[in-house]
């Protein structure tokens, strides 16, 4: 099953490769992973969105926990959280196209953020559903670019750090 | 007053209480070494090979219970002391390992010997440290002992550049520790540990399944306290070994792939396994799924991360092996009575019948070929007196001392077992006698792993660590050709070694002491030569060629269905082959 993680971390130079590793090491499965400094500068929110059954996923959390440079980790999964992905999609438009992929920009709330004469540049924002579907409306029309951001997330609740001490779950 | 960075180093050295470095020098840290040759309170022991000083740093370590400290160029001299790290890693062992770097400028130019140090260790250390300011070294260097300490311990790198080394900058050494992100957990839950107390005393079928972990945190006592209060009998890992009184009736002796019958019929059968400190390793759960298939378990351990990677846990209690036995010990006090001996009774019949039907055996003729385990035992037999330090390297010799030497005591102990490191053993007998200069300190070898640090031979004899090696020499890697001939048909791909060196030439060229035991009636006057010489002595014991390790349980199988000798096809070829007999290796050797 899909979780988002949110782990913070210090903000320092090699930390993100820890955390690549640990996942490359173990073989553990990064779908994205967005990092940036938060309000503290000394610190920065990693949102990594990973797979697995829950004795991975345990692991994981584990696993990150153990890093020293590694201040706090929340599963997003354990409460209620609001995500959002921005892709940014530079479709080809020839004259006829461009009142097509106009259209499909006010029905997703997207903006063109660039447009030349033959492309416009599209920011859309949203969960990854709502870009799945833009990026499949808009692909007849020829994309020439297509970048994402990989998820960003935050609990909607104060989130507790994910437990440490492991959960009780039936032998198999 | 400004000290140079070569300088801090040392005065951290010292507050660390750090009395011996292992050390080779090269190119960017010779200002250290420059330093460290005008000072006494540090001694350094000038290694052949950087992964010697490593695993000498690992010895020193484990015998001691402190921080084991190593120090390298850059370049070779980082790689090569990647093995030790990795193996300090798998195996939890506190060490600072301090490494040269290009000068900070010129850091990515692919300068002369630079290597990623930072990235080359990543894998292998808990944490790792490029210390980029002189400024920041004291502070870089407290840490690296902190986090190598406590906890779950393990190795931590220091990388210095050379103009670090050189730059000067006002001393001060922080009085402690703080690091946001490294808490480690050393109480139990009060609530888990009052769960284990009470299934504890449930329980008809109970046993302690110990580690490492008991030794790291010097729990030994509160062990004995709660073995002995409640007569539960104790399964010991490789790790573990020493964690309890071999002697001790309640010992069932080493568990796993080459445990003894009892304490893994006792794994399989139990209805509560108690693991302390203890990581539920691969070698000893066999294949997962069937593991323990009644038992509930408990476990304790201060990695979270431990816990339930391997194998579900009913109880787990994340904290510290003495912590938490005491806990456990205090709750017990008051409850124990003589109700749970009678109610394990029935248990303990068992235990005894498994015992006796399936004890540790071989056959050793009057006139024949040497056993190696009759080696190891007369070792253990002839110089158990004198309480020694045992070391071995990895293979079929690692096995049969950890079921016959039986150690008394913890830290005693030197083995590589997470990596299965082979030329671990001789370099790690040479740390722990640097830390107890008047010890006995053995080494049991096989002929190959020794060939594999052999160099430090030199090392041993210039710095007089008079390590005893016993060398089980059967001409064999043996462990491969145990596996080749229960599993490839006997096809010895790579595993016959030839015409070795003649060891007792060998340790006479560098200026040791060289002895061979020529037949099995030899073996204890040898045997008591080698421990009354002051010198590090080599003594090559050419043993049976074709002896295996039982029992065994094969790679992916179940605990209770070991191997318990060669299967019949096997001991019908060995008796036809004319294959070499150790006295013609010895004619060999000695032509
Ligand atoms: C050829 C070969 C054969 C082998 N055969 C066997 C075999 O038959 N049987 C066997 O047992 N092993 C065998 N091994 C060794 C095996 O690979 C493992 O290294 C070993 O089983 C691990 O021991 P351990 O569980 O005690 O863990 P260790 O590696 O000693 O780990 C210690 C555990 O304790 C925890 N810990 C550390 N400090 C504390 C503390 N203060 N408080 C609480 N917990 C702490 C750590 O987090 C860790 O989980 C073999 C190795 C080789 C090379
Ligand atoms: C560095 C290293 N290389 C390879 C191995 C694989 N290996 C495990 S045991 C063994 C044979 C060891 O031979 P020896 O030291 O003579 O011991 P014996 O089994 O004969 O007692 C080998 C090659 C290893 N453990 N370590
Ligand atoms: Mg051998």
């Amino acid at each position: 099953m899909e979780h988002i993680i949110s782990v913070t971390v210090e903000n320092k130079f090699g930390v993100l490769s820890r955390v690549a590793g640990l996942f490359s090491g173990r073989g553990f499965n990064i779908e994205s992973l967005s990092v940036a400094p938060t309000l503290d500068s000394s610190m920065s929110q990693m949102t990594i969105v990973t797979s697995g059954d829950e004795r991975i996923i345990e692991q994981i959390v584990k696993q990150l926990n153990k890093l020293i440079d590694v201040i706090k980790v929340v599963d997003l999964n354990e409460t209620e959280f609001v995500s959002r992905e921005t892709a940014i999609i530079k479709v080809h438009t020839k004259d006829a196209d461009r009142a097509e992929a106009l259209r499909i920009v006010d029905i997703f709330r997207a903006n063109v953020i660039d447009s030349t004469p033959s492309t416009y540049t599209i920011e859309v924002s949203g969960d990854p559903k709502k870009i799945e579907a833009i990026i499949n409306l808009l692909q007849p029309l020829g994309i020439k670019d297509l970048v994402r951001t990989g998820r960003v997330a935050v609990a909607r609740e104060p989130a507790r750090p994910a437990a440490v001490q492991t959960k009780k779950v039936a032998r198999d | 007053m400004k000290l140079t960075g070569a300088e801090i180093f040392i005065e951290c050295l010292k507050r660390e209480g750090v009395k011996t470095v292992f050390a080779l020098p090269g190119g960017v840290v010779l200002k250290i070494f420059d330093i460290l040759y005008q000072q006494k309170d540090v001694e350094v022991i000038l290694t052949r090979h950087e992964q010697g000083a490593g695993h000498m740093a690992e010895g020193y370590a484990k015998a001691t219970g402190k921080a084991g400290v190593c120090l390298v160029t850059s370049g070779p001299g980082m790689t090569n002391v990647i093995t030790a790290l990795a193996d300090a890693y798998m195996d939890s062992v506190p060490m600072v390992c301090f490494s040269g770097q290009v000068p900070t400028s010129m850091i990515g130019n692919d300068a002369f010997q630079e290597a990623d140090n930072i990235g080359l260790s990543r894998p292998c250390t808990k944490y790792n440290f490029l210390v980029k300011d002189v400024n920041d070294l004291a502070a870089t260097i407290k840490e690296a002992f902190y986090i190598a300490t406590t906890g779950r311990p393990g190795p931590v790198l220091v990388d210095i550049p050379k103009d670090v080394s050189m730059a000067k900058a006002e001393f001060t050494y922080p009085n402690s520790v703080s690091i946001r992100g490294y808490n480690p957990t050393y109480e139990g839950n009060k609530w888990q540990i009052k769960q284990a107390a009470e299934a504890i005393m449930k329980a008809k079928k109970p046993i302690l399944y110990v580690g490492g972990g008991v030794i790291f945190s010097s729990a030994s006592q509160e062990l004995l306290e709660l073995a002995e209060m409640t007569q539960i009998p104790v399964d010991m890992t490789l790790m573990g070994l020493g964690a309890f009184p071999g002697e001790h009736p309640l010992s069932l002796g080493m568990l796993g792939m080459h445990g003894t019958y009892q304490a893994n019929m006792a794994m399989h059968y139990s209805d509560l396994v108690i693991a302390i400190g203890a990581r539920f390793d691969d070698r000893v759960t066999g294949k997962p799924s069937e593991f323990c298939p009644y038992a509930k378990v408990i476990h304790v351990d201060i990695d979270p991360t431990s816990i339930r990677k391997n194998i579900n846990v009913d109880i787990p209690i994340v904290g510290d092996c003495k912590n938490v036995l005491r806990e456990f010990n205090q709750i017990l006090r008051a409850t124990v009575n003589g109700e749970q001996k009678e109610l394990r009774k029935p248990w303990w019949d068992q235990i005894q019948e498994w015992q006796q039907a399936h004890p540790l055996t071989y056959h050793q003729e009057k006139d024949g070929p040497i056993k190696p385990q009759q080696v190891v035992k007369r070792l253990y037999e002839l110089t158990r007196d004198r309480d020694p330090i045992v070391s071995t390297d990895v293979g079929q010799h690692q096995m049969w001392a950890a079921q016959y030497f039986k150690l008394a005591k913890p830290n005693r102990w030197l083995t590589s077992g997470g990596l299965g490191t082979m030329g671990f053993g001789f370099p790690a007998a040479m740390g722990a006698q640097a830390a107890f200069r008047d010890r006995l300190v053995l080494c049991i070898a096989g002929d190959g792993s020794i060939q594999m640090n052999m160099q430090e031979m030199a090392t041993a004899v210039v710095s007089k660590l008079p390590v005893k090696i016993i060398i089980l020499n059967n001409g064999f890697h043996g462990m491969v050709r145990q596996w080749q001939d229960l599993f490839y048909e006997g096809r010895y791909a790579s595993s016959d070694l030839g015409t070795t060196p003649d060891f007792v030439k060998l340790a006479d060229a560098y200026g040791a002491v060289g002895l061979r035991v020529k037949k099995v009636g030899d073996l204890d006057a040898v045997l008591k030569e080698a421990m009354a010489t002051d010198k590090p002595v080599i003594v090559d014991v050419p043993t049976y060629p074709y002896e295996n390790c039982y029992p065994m349980i094969p790679a992916g199988g179940c605990n209770h269905e070991m191997l318990l000798e060669d299967p019949p096809e096997l001991k019908k070829k060995q008796a036809g082959a004319g294959k070499v007999t150790p006295e013609d290796k010895d004619t060999v050797l000695t032509a």
